[in-house]
């Protein structure tokens, strides 16, 4: 290969990414799947309300981690359009990490539903914030599966196209 | 082996033998996309789904935005529930410790999805409550003054509901559902034979949908249960002209002599008794247990944060108490929650029933 091997990402960065990677695309898959739902729609509630509280903790520490160890750098051979588009899509991906489990804290919250886990309120009792809140969270919930969609296509061009080892420094396999 | 500045150019790799793989790129994720769509069902607009229903309700009753899509016209009222202990053996839940005293926040209602129809003993009557013990877990429950449902699935639900709509048109669409349906024909003589009591304060209200109640040592009970009045029952009386309220009325009238209680009643079901179908009563010899008394010492006009904002969810459970394997628990979790999303966004206009100050 003529290009700078690119160094792969930490064990921890890499066990966090995948384990969310499989919780997240799930949790897309069941909300939208619920919501359509009538007899299973209890059981994929109770569900969706715990991963989403998972996905927010594993969202805090691969926050950290990510701050304490920066993502290796990109290949210099890699255009620098296609270089800001991946750095841009990385905080997209990590703001709707966020937002969209505190999203359904909020909204809950908002409309005095029971939270799993004895979670405090932070909202106060508002049937037109919910209301808001509730169709935020089906919003950016399609927006978060779109950005996916691209960062997994993005991921593939990287593997099959580009070939340039940043598909492998996530996915760990030696280069 | 493309060279370094070539591998990022998309006409090098297509001119190398790169369309098959970038095909293959999109194929990928058009597939997951689609898988998604299929999920959500965008490629099934026939799926009974909660919206369908709560669609239905809006068909059959005319939209009244900001209020419920069934039960419309309510009134709340508050209280507490004072624990005797005695349904501490079959359920761990903390509202059934031994002199437990919870939070009681009611709602009193008419089945149906008007709200300004008038007062008329006949139509069915609910109390839904949400009981929450203080630093414990809420247990929500919606009670009908009926001995069984009518249907035993939603399938059937949003059948039943259909004819009705249709009858509108067509007389026979009602005895038609019927008849390819004996059981819900079955069903619906008990509800018509029901003992149909003067008002809302000497009413009893049914859980209709079993649940399980969950002991300390895991024991799982199959149970009902009900709201059964301290006031004696006391025979209808004829609609007086030109008070569409009078039933809510009387129900204000009552609550201002003294708080109006009832006794919460579990009833056992006992071994081959059936939890899933709601359309079917469990016999009356069944074992009944009086587990404390609900006391609803004040009502209050439908308003902001009060039993207005609540959905009450049959769903929402405490540990101790699950649902049973009757698929309308859920059916109705669903259906509640999209009515209560489309009337939250709403304009609110005053409910029906205006307690006097």
């Amino acid at each position: 290969m003529n290009t700078t091997p690119v160094t792969p990402f930490s064990l921890l960065s890499r066990v966090l990414h995948w384990t969310m990677a499989v919780l997240i695309v799930a949790m897309l898959f069941i909300g939208v799947g619920m919501v359509a739902s009538v007899s299973p729609y209890h059981r994929l509630l109770s569900l969706h309300e715990v991963v989403g509280i998972l996905i927010l903790a594993l969202a805090a520490i691969r926050l950290i981690n990510r701050l304490l160890h920066p993502a290796p750098l990109l290949p210099p051979q890699m255009p620098r359009g296609l270089r800001e588009i991946a750095h841009i899509s990385h905080y997209v991906l990590y703001f709707f990490m966020f937002a969209q489990p505190l999203l359904g804290w909020a909204m809950l919250s908002a409309a005095r539903y029971p939270l799993p886990l004895h979670l405090p309120d932070i909202m106060p009792h508002s049937v037109e914030l919910y209301a808001t809140l509730r169709h935020a969270h089906g919003i950016v919930g399609l927006l978060f599966f779109i950005t996916i969609l691209m960062h997994l296509a993005a991921a593939l061009m990287h593997a099959l196209i580009y070939r340039d080892g940043v598909f492998a420094s996530m996915a760990g396999r030696s280069h | 082996m493309s060279t370094s500045s070539s591998r990022y150019d998309l006409r090098a790799v297509l001119a190398a033998g790169g369309l098959a793989r970038l095909a293959s790129i999109g194929a990928i994720v058009a597939a997951v996309a689609l898988l998604f769509a299929y999920v959500a069902g965008w490629f099934s607009p026939h799926r009974l789904t909660p919206a369908a229903l709560a669609d239905q309700f809006e068909r059959n009753n005319g939209e009244h935005p900001g209020f419920r899509r069934n039960h419309s016209k309510g009134l709340c009222a508050v209280g507490d529930f004072a624990s005797n202990g005695a349904g501490a053996s079959l359920s761990k839940a903390q509202v059934f410790r031994p002199g437990q005293m919870s939070h009681v926040v009611g709602r009193f209602a008419f089945a149906g999805g008007m709200p300004f129809v008038p007062d008329d003993p006949k139509i069915v009557r609910s109390l839904a409550v949400s009981i929450r013990p203080d630093g414990g877990s809420e247990w929500r429950s919606g009670m009908l003054d009926i001995p069984n449902f009518p249907v035993r699935n939603v399938e059937e639900f949003y059948g039943f509901n259909q004819a009705q709509a249709d009858a509108k048109t067509n007389p026979k669409a009602v005895p038609a559902f019927l008849e390819q349906h004996p059981d819900v024909a079955q069903a619906i003589k008990p509800i018509g034979g029901r003992t149909i009591t003067s008002g809302f304060a000497d009413d009893t209200y049914n859980s209709i949908n079993a649940y399980r109640f969950v002991a300390a040592d895991g024991t799982v009970t199959a149970v009902r249960w009900s709201l059964v009045p301290v006031d004696p029952p006391a025979p209808v009386t004829g609609a007086p002209a030109n008070e569409p309220n009078y039933l809510f009325e009387a129900l204000i009238a009552r609550e201002k002599k003294s708080p109006v209680q009832y006794k919460l009643v579990v009833t056992v079901a006992a071994p081959g008794d059936v939890t899933e179908n709601p359309a079917v009563a469990w016999p009356a010899t069944r074992q009944q247990i009086d587990v404390g008394t609900l006391t609803l010492n004040r009502v209050e006009s439908e308003a902001p944060g009060n039993c207005r904002d609540i959905n009450y969810d049959p769903a929402v459970l405490p540990p101790g108490i699950a649902p049973s394997d009757d698929p309308l628990i859920s059916a109705r979790s669903a259906t509640y929650s999209v009515s209560f999303t489309r009337r939250a966004g709403e304009t609110k206009t005053p409910s029906a029933v205006q307690v006097a100050p």
